[in-house]
This record gives C-alpha cells, structure tokens and sequence, in this order.
C-alpha cells in the first residue's frame, strides 16, 4: 500500500473507529471525568468563598470586640475619675464642715468662757464690795470708837464741806 | 480493570519501552536471514511503515509468522471475505486466491482482483498490475488491528477514571484517575479554554480529549516492540481522517464573523479583501491538509530514523557497529516518545484553535 496515498480501507475504518470511540467516551467517560472534576472544582471554590466570609465576619466581631472594650475601657476611666472627683469633694466637704463644727464650737466655747467670766467677775466684784463694805464697817468701828476720833472725822468731812 | 491491572499495564507499556533497542535489532536480524537477496533497508523500512493484510510478528527458520486477519473485498460481485492466510505471506502477487469465482492476489500489500481471462498476475513497466483491478478494500488490516487494539486501551483507561469518580465521596480522583486527570485537565485548561474561550469551550471537550488520547495511544503503540509492526499514526489515511473530522467541525461551526472573514475581510480596502479571498478559501483547506501531514510525516519519520539506525549493522555487514546504532536508535527512541506526545498535543490544540476561530465573536 502506498506511503503518502491513503488508502480507503483504513479512512473507512478509521473513521467508523474514531467515531465509536468519541460517542462511547463521550458517554461513559468524558461526562463523568469532567462532571466530577467540575462539581469538585465548584464545591472548592464555595468552600474558598465561604471561608472568605468567615474570615470577614471574625474580623468583624474582632473590631466589634476590641471597640467594645475600649468603650468599657472609657467608661472605667470615666467611671475611676467620677470617683476620684467624689473622693476628693466628700474628703474636702468633710474637711471643710469639720472646720466650721471646730469653728463653733471653738466660738461657743470662748462665748461661755466669756460668760464664766463675766459672772465671775460681777461675783468677785460683789464679793470685793461686801468685803470691802464689811472692812470699811470694822474700820469705822474701830476708828469711831472715842469721840475725839468721831470729831475729828466730822470736822474733816465739814472742812471739805466748807471748801466746796 | 482494577488499579492493579492499570498499574501492570503501565509497567508493561515501560518494560517494552526499555526493551525497544534491543527487539528491533531481532526483528531486523531474523529479517535479514530470510531475505536471500543482498539486504534491502528501503524495503525493510516501507514494510515496517505501511499497512499490511497480515500482522506479521517475527520468522523463525524461514518461516513467517503473522496473525492471519480479515481480508474483505467488494467487488462487482459482491462482498467477498476470506483470511489473509490464504496469500501465504506472498506480496508478489505470485499467490492466487480463488474467491466466489474470482481471483485475488496480494501485490505489494494490495488487494487486486485478476481480469476473469487473467490466470498470472502481469506487472506493467510502470509498476502496477496490468491485467487486475483494485476492488473496494475495507480488510481489517494489521492498522486497523492496532487501532482496535489502542481503542480498548483507551476505553479500560478512561471508563475505569470516570468509575473511580464515581467511588469517591467527594469527586476526588483515585487510582488510575490520579494519573489521567492531569492531562484531561491540561487538555481543558491549557488546550481548549485559551483557544476556544471560556464560554464555547465545553461543546469541543469530547473531541479534543478524544483526539489527544486517540492520536497519543496510537503514536506509542506505533513505538512498542512487536505492537510497531503496525504504524498506525503513521499513515496517511489515518491522519486525513482525522484532520477531515477536524475540518468538518470547524466549517460546520463557523459563525457569521468566521464566514465574513474568509469571503469579505472587514477593515480592508475593497480590492484587498478581493485579493485576499481566495487565499482565505484556500487557507480553510490548508489548515486540516498541514494537520494530515504533520503527523503522519513526524510519527513516519520517526519510525524511519529508527529503522535506518538499526539497518546500519546490516549496511556494514558488522557487529561491531550494533553498539553505536543501538545507542543511536534508543537516543532517536527517547525523542520520539517526546515527540509522541508533542504530536498529539499539537494536532489537538491546532483543532482547538481553528474551532476558536470559528466560533470567534466580532471583536
């Protein structure tokens, strides 16, 4: 058989051939090879997507998470300064009423002591008066008891008259 | 077929890889006794490359031994069918087969059928038969033989793929699939997509993945000790099929662009696209006639370098010279079995690409 004349035999049969052989691996195999292959390559790609998505949504609920705590964060320092503050005014409120109480009372004390004192003065100078009454009486006694003395006082005393 | 006997054939397949050199020398040698002339490698060569009624594997003691094949005939009287034994290894046309009242002979791997006065076949001085006719020849071959051979190859490997899919849970491949399912990939992700595109591609699947294998399977066949007597990829007839299926494909997917292309090229002057239409036309017929040749002279080549390597001994008359022929042929070997692939893949991705040209869009 020629080299470079084809021959019909082997056309025939080729083409009959070929022809078989594409319907049935068509079929039974090519479907089913590039199906599985498909369905795998789509179920991949899902399985990407949706980690993806998962990886999104962690990250999501991480900022969430960390804005969360930096508002706890804020509210816990606002919260220690409030405090910090409240200490701080109740120390010097305290420290302040405490003053005035001292104050008073330091006041009314010295009001009462004055009092003592004034009481005890307008006693004593009771007392000094009596006394010194009761002395002057005794004096008197004693110094009137001649006449000469009395006469004497008398003339003192009109001497002073007279001058007057 | 089970992984294991998918695992023994691949190893089969590289045992004769690796046995090649030294088989062909054999075959050679047993040739060269039987031959009582003077040592032809031209005719050994074009006996080895061409087709052949019987399946010849080796002589032994001046004896052939083939496996007798079908040979059917249609003439005007009908079918007529018997087994190439019948010629008795006689390509001389020396052997005359009577059939139905009529005459065969086998003239140089031919079939003719002798004129009802013929009693001998009489060769003209051009070299054919003067006094017989062809009849319409569809024997079953020792191509058509391998090419059987490659088909059941094909359909144990891939039906046994497509099966493994079906055994796993999640699609994943398995077994013989592991091995296959790269290159079925490689023909739809680096073939078909980029040629044809993403959205036309699937239709062209089937015959790309059917043509890459078939033209694969066949190419190594054709480099198997003893399955090479057969050259399957190697003959013209075989390679105008498929280059004519190809052909077909593309012109009957042509769009309305594809067409406009060829008959009245847009964004040219009025007389180029004149000028530019015949060539175009004949351009649609280029393309598949440069696949046909391409292959069947890349795989016929191959076989020749081979075969000339070997003959070497026999040209010298030398032993001596079997070393350096045999390094030579195993090296030409090794590329050829690269080049099998290559083939196949350069026939696949040419059709590809004539499909993507046809179904291109106006862009």
């Amino acid at each position: 058989m020629d080299l470079v004349n084809p021959g019909f035999g082997l056309v025939f049969w080729t083409a009959i051939t070929f022809l078989f052989l594409i319907v049935i691996l068509r079929k039974f195999a090519w479907k089913p090879i590039l199906g599985a292959v498909d369905s795998r390559e789509k179920s991949i790609q899902k399985a990407l997507d949706s980690a993806e998505e998962a990886k999104k949504e962690m990250q999501n609920l991480k900022a969430d998470n960390e804005k969360m705590k930096q508002e706890a964060r804020q509210e816990r320092d606002a919260m220690l300064k409030e405090a910090q503050q409240m200490k701080k005014q109740m120390i010097s409120e305290a420290a302040e009423e405490a003053a005035k109480k001292s104050d008073d009372i330091i006041a009314k004390a010295q009001t009462a002591i004055e009092n003592e004192k004034k009481a005890a003065i307008h006693e004593l100078r009771q007392q000094v008066a009596q006394y010194s009454i009761e002395i002057a009486e005794k004096v008197l006694k004693e110094e009137l008891k001649d006449k000469k003395a009395q006469n004497k006082l008398v003339d003192r005393e009109l001497e002073k008259v007279k001058l007057n | 077929m089970n992984i294991l006997s998918a695992k023994s054939l691949v190893f089969n397949v590289l045992l004769f890889l690796s046995l090649m050199a030294s088989a062909q020398v054999e075959e050679t040698l047993i040739e060269e006794e039987t031959d009582e002339n003077k040592f032809d490698p031209k005719e050994m060569i074009m006996h080895h490359i061409k087709d052949a009624y019987g399946f010849h594997i080796i002589d032994i003691n001046d004896h052939p031994i083939s496996i007798p094949l079908p040979v059917i005939l249609w003439t005007e009287n009908g079918l007529t069918t018997f087994m190439s034994s019948e010629f008795h290894h006689d390509s001389d046309g020396k052997v005359i087969v009577e059939k139905n009242g009529e005459k065969f002979v086998n003239y140089h791997e031919k079939a003719y059928r002798l004129n009802p006065s013929a009693e001998k076949l009489k060769i003209g001085d051009d070299g054919y038969p003067v006094n017989a006719e062809e009849p319409i020849d569809i024997s079953i071959t020792k191509n058509v033989l391998m090419m059987w051979i490659s088909v059941i190859v094909l359909l144990l490997i891939f039906i046994t793929t497509a099966r493994q899919y079906k055994k796993s849970k999640n699609n994943l491949p398995s077994g013989i699939a592991k091995f296959t399912e790269p290159l079925v990939l490689f023909i739809r992700d680096d073939v078909a997509i980029p040629m044809i595109g993403e959205n036309k591609y699937k239709k062209y699947m089937p015959y790309l993945l059917t043509i890459f294998f078939f033209i694969w399977v066949n190419n190594i066949f054709g480099l198997i000790p003893i399955f090479n007597a057969a050259n399957v990829s190697g003959n013209i007839a075989f390679t105008m099929t498929l280059a004519v299926f190809t052909f077909i494909i593309t012109t009957l997917s042509g769009n309305k662009n594809y067409w406009k292309h060829i008959f009245w090229m847009p964004g040219v002057p009025i007389p180029m696209k004149i000028f530019l239409m015949p060539i175009e036309i004949v351009g649609m017929f280029v393309k598949p006639v440069s696949l046909m040749i391409r292959l069947f002279a890349n795989i016929t080549a191959g076989h020749i370098i081979i075969l000339s390597l070997i003959s070497l001994v026999f040209i010298f008359e030398t032993v001596a010279l079997a070393p350096v022929s045999v390094a030579f042929s195993l090296f030409i070997t090794l590329i050829e079995i690269v080049v099998t692939a290559i083939q196949a893949y350069i026939f696949t991705i040419l059709s590809a690409l004539y499909f993507g040209m046809a179904t291109e869009e106006n862009h």
